[in-house]
């Protein structure tokens, strides 16, 4: 790009570099003030969920969280107080729990052993079939609705824990089997043909050593599973109606938004604690996972 | 189960692989994939194509209808509206976030708290977009009194053009006449004689602060002298005069007018009066201008059926920035950087890096994050339903809600239900191909 001549023009390296210095300074300033407006932008919203579940509804009615500015004695816990002693929160709290907890480990069991057979073991089609499930991914849930719906009021899954943990676990296995196989293939090949050649089974190799060894990809996998789960409202809202996670809960509080927001508010904010908890303890793995081909 | 895996020398001859062998392979690997191909079969596969058939028969599920369902999606107004909304979705959302991400992920190159930054941008993707939505929806109420938004622009509008004192009150006499927003005495005035502009309709809170009662203004020669009072008295009392108990109305500003054009302005005392000094033979008119009764912001209609589409946009892009942000900086880390160095010693300006050198290597990860948008975009719900009220949901409306909407909630009209699920599938089919097509490289 730079022609002879303009080489020849350059002024000499120290002085260079001084300019540069104070070029740098000078446009680092407008990036830092500018990137500060951004990240407020993005604090403001959910700090003002925060102020707005730690104001009394009468408070709230006559002026926004901001008040707080100039009045922080208004803050109260009162809602919170309210909100755990309100039996249909905090029961869908739980059923909020068991249905992530069940729909992340059973899908992670299921996909490993899959993973595990497309990685190792050699049996006809394998390649095809792993297209086929890799294919799988781009269905979306929205096509298993209605005949899901229907066979579950058919087989007394329609509105159970259990039916929605099933229903998550299918529709997570794709990506789950896409992740772990690629993964359980970089496990050395020595390691298992040491086993197998000390006689363990099959069996001992996977729960023994693939699964050990597979934890960071099994860890993203997991905390994106949870995640996803935990905050789902569209499969709860569709295939079932009084067991209701904490979404669903929410949800069907909306429909008089500016009365209820003492319920809104607080409920939105424990449904988010949970999700951000887990997101800053296992930051690491979230962002592996994201990289890995977040593609849901 | 229990013997130990460290290496001992190998005393026994490899495992004899024989047609029994495989055979027993072949049943292991049935065994370790039979759950997941149970899951699939049943809860994905079966669905997606009993969602096909289905969408060609009508919505009680007895009659076939060929292909009048697709026809009822591409004819009704909400399912219309449905369309219409995604494609905006889809033409906006994937280039914009793309677009978003990519600048944060250059600028953070250049601060020293970049972790601090994609901590707070990227958070809402922890988060569920029903949650999400439901903050933004807070964001959005229309009450600058609630909604955050709507009290940051009625602050910038205030600094710029202030409401009125009294934005609500009205004459008290006929000889008063409201006129592009302000009031104008209709009785001619020379000097030496007094205006008197009497206003009610202003609730007792709203009387300016400082008000005491009104004077009768005293005609004074070479001056034009007036009051501004509130013209109410409970229990009575006559208008256009002022009375014992009336308040005068102070920080108004009355305006001296002659053929139409402002001589003189004046603004009134504690006791609501005012003096125009210094006034030439001739007649003029008092005026009270449109200022003081200019009404308070209310606060736009974020959620209304104009705004809506846009302001639940914005709120997913809040979401997903920090993914487009987080996958395309990960990209760029893995660029050389001699590569860049190599650019900027040959003279080219920040904006030719950037525009000849860092988008085209950073191509491959752009695309992931544009496509991974597409798909999204394509099943949006739960930021739509979470931000739009129910008033304004048809007008927000987009395919998953418009399924939703048709088949779950209310009327249970499978029929079309199926046909809007296999439309979105046939819209993200392009995208699976090119999706097949990255994870065969990849794997």
């Amino acid at each position: 790009m730079a022609t002879a001549a303009e080489v020849t023009r350059r002024p000499p390296v120290v002085e260079e570099r001084l300019s540069t210095r104070i070029v740098r300074v000078l446009s680092k300033a407008p990036v830092n003030i500018i990137l500060v407006i951004v990240a407020v932008f993005w604090l403001v919203p959910t700090f003002g969920l925060l102020v707005t579940s730690l104001l009394s509804p009468t408070d709230f009615q006559v002026k926004g969280w901001w008040q707080v500015f100039s009045a922080p004695s208004k803050l109260t816990w009162h809602n919170y107080h309210e909100i755990f002693n309100n039996h249909t929160i905090t029961h869908s709290l739980v059923t909020t729990a068991e249905i992530a907890v069940g729909a992340t480990v059973i899908p992670i069991f299921i996909g490993a052993m899959a993973g595990y057979a497309f990685a190792w073991l050699d049996f006809p089609g394998r390649d095809t079939l792993f297209i086929v499930v890799i294919a799988l991914l781009v269905v979306p849930l929205q096509m298993a609705l209605i005949p899901i719906f229907s066979l579950y009021n058919t087989f007394g899954l329609y509105d159970t824990v259990i039916g929605l943990v099933l229903f998550h676990t299918a529709f997570a296995l794709p990506f789950a089997i896409f992740l772990l196989r690629n993964f359980f293939i970089g496990i050395p090949r020595d390691l298992m043909e040491a086993a197998r050649i000390d006689g363990a089974s099959e069996i001992y190799i996977f729960v023994r050593i693939i699964l050990p060894l597979g934890l960071p990809a099994i860890a993203s996998l997991g905390i994106f599973q949870f995640l996803w789960t935990w905050n789902d409202l569209l499969v709860a809202l569709t295939l079932a109606t009084s067991t209701q996670p904490i979404t669903v809960a929410i949800f069907s509080q909306l429909r008089t938004f500016g009365a209820n927001i003492d319920i809104i508010a607080p409920a939105t904010f424990l449904s988010l604690a949970i999700p951000l908890l887990v997101f800053f303890a296992f930051q690491r793995y979230f962002v592996q996972g994201l990289l890995a081909g977040s593609v849901k | 189960m229990a013997q130990s895996v460290t290496a001992e020398p190998p005393a026994k001859a490899p495992p004899d692989v024989g047609d029994a062998g495989r055979w027993r392979e072949y049943a292991l690997a049935l065994g370790f994939l039979a759950p997941a191909l149970f899951f699939l079969g049943v809860w994905v596969v079966y669905p997606a194509i009993r969602t096909i058939v289905r969408s060609f028969f009508s919505d009680s599920g007895n009659r076939f209808v060929w292909f009048d369902n697709y026809k009822t999606l591409f004819t009704d107004q909400t399912l219309l509206t449905a369309i219409k909304n995604n494609a905006i979705w889809v033409g906006v959302v994937p280039a914009l976030v793309t677009a978003i991400g990519l600048i944060f992920a250059v600028l953070i190159e250049r601060i020293s708290w970049s972790l601090a930054f994609k901590t707070a941008v990227f958070m809402p993707m922890a988060v569920s977009a029903f949650a999400a939505g439901i903050t933004w929806r807070l964001v959005y109420q229309q009450n600058p009194d609630q909604g955050a938004l709507n009290a940051g622009i009625r602050s910038v509008k205030d600094a710029f053009s202030p409401p009125g004192v009294l934005s609500n009150a009205t004459p008290s006499t006929t000889n008063l006449v409201s006129k592009g927003g302000g009031i104008v005495l209709q009785t001619p005035l020379r000097p030496g004689q007094t205006a008197r502009l009497g206003l009610t309709g202003i609730a007792p809170d709203d009387v300016p602060s400082g008000a005491v009662q009104a004077a009768k203004p005293q005609p004074r020669s070479g001056e034009i002298t007036g009051v501004v009072w509130r013209d109410f008295k409970p229990g009575g009392g006559k208008t256009g005069v002022v009375e014992q108990g009336e308040k005068g109305l102070p920080g108004v500003t009355v305006e001296l007018k002659q053929n139409g054009k402002n001589v003189e302005s004046a603004t009134t005392e504690d006791n609501g009066t005012f003096a125009f000094t210094d006034v030439k033979p001739g007649t003029y008119q008092a005026a009270i201008g449109a200022g003081t009764f200019a009404k308070p912001f209310g606060g736009y209609s974020w959620l209304g059926s104009k705004l809506i589409t846009p302001s639940v946009i914005i709120a997913y892009i809040w979401i997903w920035a920090g993914f487009s942000m987080v996958v395309i900086a990960a990209g760029l880390a893995a660029i050389p950087r001699d590569v860049l160095e190599a650019a900027r010693t040959d003279g080219a300006s920040e904006w030719q890096v950037f525009r000849r050198v860092t988008v085209p290597l950073l191509a491959p990860v752009l695309t992931v994050v544009f496509v991974t948008m597409l798909i999204n975009v394509l099943k949006v719900f739960d930021i739509v339903i979470a931000v739009a009220p129910e008033s304004t949901q048809s007008d927000a409306n987009v395919l998953a809600l418009a399924l939703w909407r048709t088949a779950f909630s209310g009327s249970a009209q499978f029929g079309v239900g199926s046909a809007i699920a296999v439309f979105i599938f046939i819209l993200v089919i392009p995208v699976l191909l090119l999706n097949i097509r990255r994870f065969r490289r990849e794997a």
